[in-house]
């Protein structure tokens, strides 16, 4: 029975999305608040991290745009006065706070009841040493591990356990801060690093090598328990189980070790008296039944919403209920709405998780996968063979890879270091492996994968050598077509397999043949339902996949054409992420408001659009043309829309309308005019519309000679790129050589594109929607930062505060004549450079962009609305002048992980690097900005800030704040040129050493302090380092300074403009005059 | 690595619906009645647990012999190690992807190989979640697995009416005891195709287990608990059985202190009709892991281990007698029990093997009444 009293609830965020905690709480806080809504519980939503669903209209009642600390949860409490707290649907961003809160005496002060798991039972399970005790009690075996609070106490511990040892810091989200550590020396290093995120450490011995196991478990507060499912790791303890791909359910586990494995999760829970639901994690023994417990996570997690999308279990509405005080029994299966909540689901088919990472994007970064997180995003396939699954799940991660098979060849030097040392890279190391003639046995031995794993993998090499001796397409038969599609081979896999690519045919010419071949041999996907039962009693759900392991589909094709197709965004990555989730489910939202059937194709497991009940359809499946056409081809539906899923399907419009296929909204004839640079740039000549001086060149000669007219530096951009990162900026003839012969592989086929590079120049987003090329709605944002920082990574204040109106009157002008051009009905969205009222294009999407959820809500007007009503046909009416004029400002700031990128010199460049964002609501811009960079896990300093900057122009950039600084008590430290700026500029600071000037400076004052060791003493509070380029690698000063900033925890700014800004944030606006005001009431 | 037999096969039900595959298994045509399974692991003890005899035996998760098949070695008393009972009992074994090649410490041949050992066929390439919904809407058929380069040779069979019970039960008495104890209480277990995790979880709890034919009237033993095991097909065709349950509820009815009584599965349909109820015949039966039950009157609830087609009528259940478990997901009868004399039953295993062992506790509460 539900709990009485209980009429106003606080539900806390976990913030921006980082390396560790993504997409999968948007998902969970979703659902719980949808579940609160369902009682007619009053909801109140602390999230900073605008582009996320939950703090959406609609979602909860009221909505906080504010760093999720005890700091800021304190003041909304006073305000709110709520009966209750969910703490458990905002990752350990919340769990952590929540934590902090109730120690405080802060919710017992207000009266908060917390709902769901008790505050006890989430530090036994968070205190390594409570956790080891209260497994202890009920004779459940953990990890032999001592905690420690010194770093002597650690080595003291490690000999003692002996090496290989694990360090963990305790309290920290994602295995931050923990490692292997083989020697003593290795150790020495973490611990420090570990005991920089917490007081206390973990040393527990290795055990590389065993199974990796989880369980999610559900109980009730009457003790009913459930295991919604199991998962297995394919790759072996030792490796983060956000870093393994997973495998679900469990492949080679018996019936025995099942379920001990399982009732001992269900122990575990009664014991530790969740109420809702826990992750339980075991390491297992492959050659017995011995195991231990890893740790149980006391909240929802990674891998609940992975169970939850790969069983269709709601684990977190559920969670919610079961906080509300329902016991499972009085509960309905969401899925098939006349079974009960309380079962376990079973599958018919195998679920397949696989990490994206995007380690490509920083450099020097350590590639190696361990025990810490360093992945962006994931997807999960679904098949009914192993292959299958896996198949499309390396083409789902959209890293170029087309599956297990058939790819291009890896460079790998020593495949046996590469199999025993797994990077980002680890199965196609597995492929290359099979190429070469390792034997799956030999393979198991260096990687520790189960040999099962790799037996599957070496059917799928053996089908394609198969379909390599055949002797061409024609002589592929209906038995071998469908072994090979059963195992996952995509059409281009099959047109290369068996040589159309080598015979010279265009690689989508050869796709074409496939598909058209493969039907007429009556080889085709059927689609199938994720039910929960497998089949047992029928369900309402319209949770999809589709399979070649099948002769009869699910669903019943009305052929109403009232489909609306909507393609997702894919994995998350760095630079397409929850932003484009929320796109995708508020147009979903118009299409079902409007009598269309919604239909969502996405494959991404952290998303809510992939959520059972967002849309009529969701077809949990590829984004490749082949997988879309399969789609389309069933639905036959009224029209498919590209433009809210970001790049991917972005992508695919030309190629869909070739085959006929109703895109709505902007032509896909005009979509490819604005992404092919050369028509764009013509198109914007004709228009008279200035742009940044470019040229796609061919040869070196040609690059030289366009330098030499546009001068230093420029950007450029390869079209085919051999490694590393995919654009740079180069500033003299000595970078510009070097990054061609590394990085780009010049010739006629493939042009790079090079461009005169804007520096001090600010950059402008319009935002916007039109219909038949008329604007209906704009947002005009400004960068803080100047030109030069991706747009991706810049802080953004909207509306525009420091522009002058000419430049914005330009600005629409301009849009307007560009949206006229490409006949725009949509979406889109234009970045532009501006210096002195001058203004250039530099990029133009007819698609939503990143902004588009940020820009909305400030606004207050759904511009994703706005733009579907317009591709459905319907009339939308355009918004009066008065909505774009308000008096309060939202400012946008990005979230980075450097801190799990080991070795990466933290800072910004023209790749983008931040992994998530937050947006801050204010009365005006400073409190935005404070309140934003607070989110972003920036602090106020208390006494110290370190100012190092390079070049002259930043120097002078930094010499306000730092007077501001020194005004406000501040003490300020400075590197060697800084400090001789400051002083000559009359800012008093005191100079500290640089690593390298030690050696360069004779004689040594040592009255002089190291900067290195005021960090490692934690006396610095704030750094403001700023590289002398955005080009030269500092491997010494800077970097080390940087790095170490990072790993010490120490807040750092990296750029001059948005130092300055923050600075003044706070030297101006007293934490405590933060306005604490909800969204609906700015 | 092994060769799959590439023979190519067809299911045919009796409503003419054809599904094609190939045989991995033993290469015999084989009929039965056509029963699905939702379990995700466990085909070794599902494919000797006694009650699948006359079934072909469809599993709905599609990747089936991952782990291979463990040693069939018996302990000293008789019991299989690993196993459910002496050998396979179900027809046939019906999947969708077959792992040729398996993957574990404890295993010690593949099932393939053990099928053909067995000469029970194994058909895979099926997709059998179409079969299941065939299944789900027409309920449970009869079905033929044909090869088709043999197409003539039709296998043949009958499920309804046939007594399963008597194929499979032991043909006299055995007992099971722990060494060393002394003077035990004696449990009878009226085996009707016991599961050994039953007689497992009974031994284990200090009790000695004298297991006896079906149809063996145990009232002339001296006995201090009754056990009324799992078993295949119909319970109407039991009559026997049921009439000597009643037998023993007439007499232990009027004293003070009544011997106790348990039974599962076969034991709770058979517990139900000496109780005066009717048995009636699912339209596809519970065969799966993951069956929630509810305690009657309680708000304890557990996942259960099924396989069974018949359920209890409670509503004709003579007075004295209630339900003592529901099934949460469509209400059917999981369990009876008397209101006042110490006898139960469950329709569910709380022995598991395979599937969860929730409800194990049921054993405990039995022994704990043993006088």
């Amino acid at each position: 029975m539900k709990i009485e009293n209980i009429h106003k609830v606080l539900v806390l965020g976990s913030g921006a999305l980082k390396i560790g905690e993504a997409g999968e709480f948007d998902y969970s806080g979703s659902q719980a608040l949808k579940a609160l809504r369902e009682e007619g519980v009053s909801t109140v939503l602390i999230n900073p991290n605008i582009a996320t669903v939950q703090t959406s209209e609609g979602v909860a009642d009221k909505i906080y745009f504010l760093p999720v600390s005890p700091y800021f949860v304190e003041k909304v409490i006073q305000k709110e006065q709520p009966d209750g707290i969910l703490l458990s649907f905002g990752g350990q961003t919340a769990l952590n706070c929540g934590v902090e809160l109730y120690k405080e005496g802060i919710l017992e002060k207000y009266g908060v009841q917390v709902l769901g798991t008790p505050i006890q039972a989430i530090i036994d399970t968070e205190d390594r040493e409570l956790f080891v005790e209260r497994l202890n009690e009920i004779d459940v075996k953990t990890i032999k591990s001592e905690a420690c609070e010194t770093i002597e106490a650690a080595r003291e511990a490690a000999a003692r356990l002996g090496y290989p040892v694990i360090l963990r810091a305790a309290y920290a989200l994602g295995g931050l801060g923990s490692g292997f550590c083989d020697n003593e020396e290795q150790l020495n290093r973490l611990a420090e690093k570990a005991f920089s995120f917490s007081p206390q450490v973990l040393v527990e011995k290795s055990l590389k090598g065993w199974k990796e196991i989880e369980y999610e478990v559900v109980r009730d507060r009457y003790d009913n328990c459930i295991t919604v499912c199991n998962m297995e790791n394919f790759d072996p303890l030792g490796i983060h189980t956000g870093e393994s791909i997973v495998i679900a359910p469990s492949q080679t586990l018996t019936n025995s070790e099942y379920h001990k494995l399982r009732a001992l999760a269900i122990k575990i829970i009664r014991h530790i008296g969740i109420v809702g639901e826990c992750n339980v994690q075991y390491a297992f023994d492959p050659e017995s039944e011995d195991y231990r417990v890893i740790e149980v996570n006391a909240r929802l997690s990674r891998s609940s919403a992975l169970a939850s999308k790969a069983t269709g279990y709601p684990l977190a509405f559920v969670a919610a209920k079961l906080g509300m005080g329902y016991g499972l029994f009085e509960l309905n299966n969401s899925v098939t709405k006349t079974t009960s909540a309380f079962f376990e689901p079973a599958l018919d088919y195998v679920v397949c998780k696989i990490p994206r990472w995007d380690l490509n994007k920083f450099r020097g970064v350590d590639r190696e996968l361990g025990s810490s997180m360093k992945s962006v995003g994931e997807v999960m396939a679904i098949g009914r063979t192993f292959e299958e699954a896996i198949q499309k799940g390396l083409r789902m991660i959209g890293q170029g890879m087309h599956g297990f098979a058939a790819n291009k060849a890896l460079q790998i030097e020593d495949i046996d270091r590469s199999l025993a040392a797994p990077t980002d890279k680890r199965v196609f190391v597995v492929a290359e492996a099979l190429k070469q003639g390792y034997s799956i046995e030999r393979i198991h031995e260096l990687t520790k994968i189960d040999l099962w794993f790799l037996q599957k993998l070496e059917n799928i090499f053996i089908t394609e050598k198969e379909l390599k001796r055949v002797g061409g397409l024609n002589n592929v038969d209906a038995d071998l077509m469908r072994k090979a599609k059963r195992q996952g081979f995509s059409d281009f896999q099959i047109a290369r397999a068996t040589g159309l690519m080598a015979e010279g045919m265009d690689s989508d010419e050869a796709v074409l043949q496939v598909r058209q071949y493969r039907k007429w041999l009556g080889v085709l996907p059927v689609v199938k339902q994720i039910d929960t039962l497998a089949a047992e009693y029928p369900a309402l759900t319209n949770y999809l996949y589709l399979t070649y392991s099948g002769v009869s589909g699910d669903v019943d094709y009305k052929g109403d054409k009232r489909s609306i197709v909507v393609l997702g965004s894919g994995a998350y990555r760095i630079g397409s992420s929850v932003e484009f989730d929320w796109c995708g489910v508020q147009a979903l939202n118009t299409i079902r408001e409007n009598g269309f059937r919604s239909v969502m194709i996405n494959y991404n497991p952290e998303t809510v659009s992939t959520d059972y009940d967002m849309c009529d359809r969701l077809y949990f499946d590829e984004l490749t043309f082949e997988r879309v056409m399969d789609i389309l081809e069933l639905e036959n539906p009224h029209g498919v829309i590209v433009s809210t899923g970001g790049q991917i399907p972005n992508n695919l419009a030309l190629k869909l309308d070739q085959q006929h296929m109703p895109i709505l909204g902007t032509t896909a004839q005009s979509i490819d005019n604005a992404e092919d640079r050369d028509k764009f740039s013509a198109m914007l000549d004709r228009i008279g519309v200035d742009q940044p001086e470019w040229s796609a060149l061919t040869s070196l000669e040609d690059i030289h000679t366009f330098v030499e007219k546009v001068g230093y530096p420029v950007l450029v951009r390869p079209s085919y790129v051999l490694s590393g990162a995919a654009m740079n900026v180069c500033s003299n003839d000595e970078e510009l050589n070097r990054f061609l012969s590394l990085a780009a592989n010049v010739s006629q086929k493939h042009p790079v594109v090079v461009s005169k590079f804007m520096l001090n120049t600010k950059e402008v987003e319009m935002d916007a929607v039109a219909r038949n090329g008329e604007i209906i709605a704009y947002a005009i944002s400004e960068h803080v930062e100047f030109a030069g920082v991706h747009s991706g990574d810049a802080t953004i204040m909207f509306p525009a505060q420091k522009l002058y109106v000419e430049t914005v009157r330009r600005i629409k002008k301009i849009s307007g004549q560009i949206a006229r051009e490409l006949k725009i009905s949509g979406p889109f969205n234009i970045q532009y450079l501006a210096r002195d009222n001058e203004i250039k294009v530099i990029e133009c999407n007819l698609r939503a962009s990143r902004s588009f959820p940020f820009v909305s809500k400030v606004l207050k007007i759904n511009l994703i609305d706005i733009a579907t009503r317009i591709m459905l046909g319907l009339p939308v009416e355009k918004p009066s002048k008065s909505c774009f004029d308000f008096d309060y400002v939202g400012v946008k700031a990005s979230q980075f992980s450097f801190n799990r990128l080991q070795n990466t010199d933290p800072r910004l460049g023209v790749d983008m690097a931040s992994t998530g964002e937050v947006g801050c609501l204010g009365e005006d811009a400073n409190s935005a900005l404070l309140k934003s960079m607070l989110s972003v896990g920036q602090r106020v300093p208390e006494h110290n800030v370190l100012i190092s900057a390079g070049d002259p122009k930043h120097k002078t950039m930094l010499l306000n704040a730092a007077r501001q600084l020194v005004n406000k008590g501040y003490k300020v430290y400075a590197t060697r040129g800084t400090s001789k700026f400051l002083t000559e500029s009359g800012v008093e600071n005191t100079r500290v050493w640089l690593p390298s000037e030690l050696a360069e400076e004779r004689p040594v004052n040592l009255d002089i302090p190291m900067a290195l060791d005021m960090l490692h003493n934690k006396e610095i509070d704030l750094v403001i380092s700023i590289p002398r380029d955005i080009v030269t690698d500092e491997k010494h000063n800077g970097y080390r300074v940087r790095r170490a900033s990072i790993d010490l925890n120490i807040p750092l700014i990296t750029n001059p403009r948005l130092a300055a800004a923050f600075v003044n944030a706070f030297c101006t606006v007293p934490l405590d005059s933060l306005d604490i005001t909800a969204w609906d009431e700015y | 690595m092994t060769q799959l037999s590439m023979r190519k096969v067809t299911l045919r039900l009796s409503d003419g619906t054809c599904f094609h595959g190939t045989s991995f298994g033993y290469e015999q045509p084989v009929a039965g009645e056509v029963v699905f399974n939702t379990a995700m692991m466990g085909y070794p003890e599902s494919l000797t647990d006694p009650s699948y005899a006359g079934q072909l035996m469809a599993l709905t998760y599609p990747l089936v012999g991952n782990y291979g098949v463990p040693a069939f070695s018996m302990e000293a008393d008789g019991l299989a190690t690993f196993m459910e009972s002496d050998r396979i009992y179900a027809s046939a074994i019906i999947v969708s992807d077959y792992s040729e090649r398996y993957s574990h410490w404890n295993a010690h041949e593949s099932l393939a190989e053990w099928l053909k050992r067995e000469h029970i066929p194994g058909i895979t390439g099926i997709d059998t979640r179409a079969l299941t919904k065939c299944l789900r809407e027409h309920g449970v058929m009869m079905g033929q697995i044909i090869f088709d380069d043999e197409p003539d040779n039709l296998p043949e069979a009958t499920y309804e009416g046939v007594n399963f019970v008597d194929e499979v039960s032991c043909k006299e008495v055995i007992t099971y005891r722990q060494e060393g104890l002394e003077n035990p209480k004696k449990v009878v277990l009226l085996d009707c195709g016991v599961k050994h995790n039953i007689i497992r979880c009974l031994v284990r709890r200090g009790v000695e287990v004298i297991r006896v034919p079906w149809d063996y009237d145990f009232n002339q033993l001296e006995f201090d608990g009754l056990f009324l095991s799992n078993g295949p097909g119909d319970p109407n065709t039991c009559d026997i059985a049921v009439q000597h349950i009643r037998k023993f509820i007439e007499a232990e009815m009027p004293k003070q202190e009544s011997r106790p009584l348990m039974g599962i599965c076969m034991g709770n349909q058979l517990l139900g009709k000496a109780a005066g109820a009717t048995v009636y015949k699912l339209k596809y039966g519970h065969r799966s892991h993951n069956q929630p039950v509810r305690m009657v009157g309680t708000e304890r609830c557990f996942i259960t281990t099924q396989n069974h087609g018949y359920a209890v009528d409670t509503e004709t259940l003579m007075p004295g007698w209630e339900p003592y478990f529901v099934n949460m997901n469509d209400g059917s009868n999981e369990g009876i029990r008397h209101t006042s004399k110490p006898w139960f039953s469950a329709q569910f295993h709380p022995e598991a093997c395979a599937g969860p062992v929730d409800t194990e506790f049921l054993f405990d509460d039995f022994i704990a009444l043993l006088k």
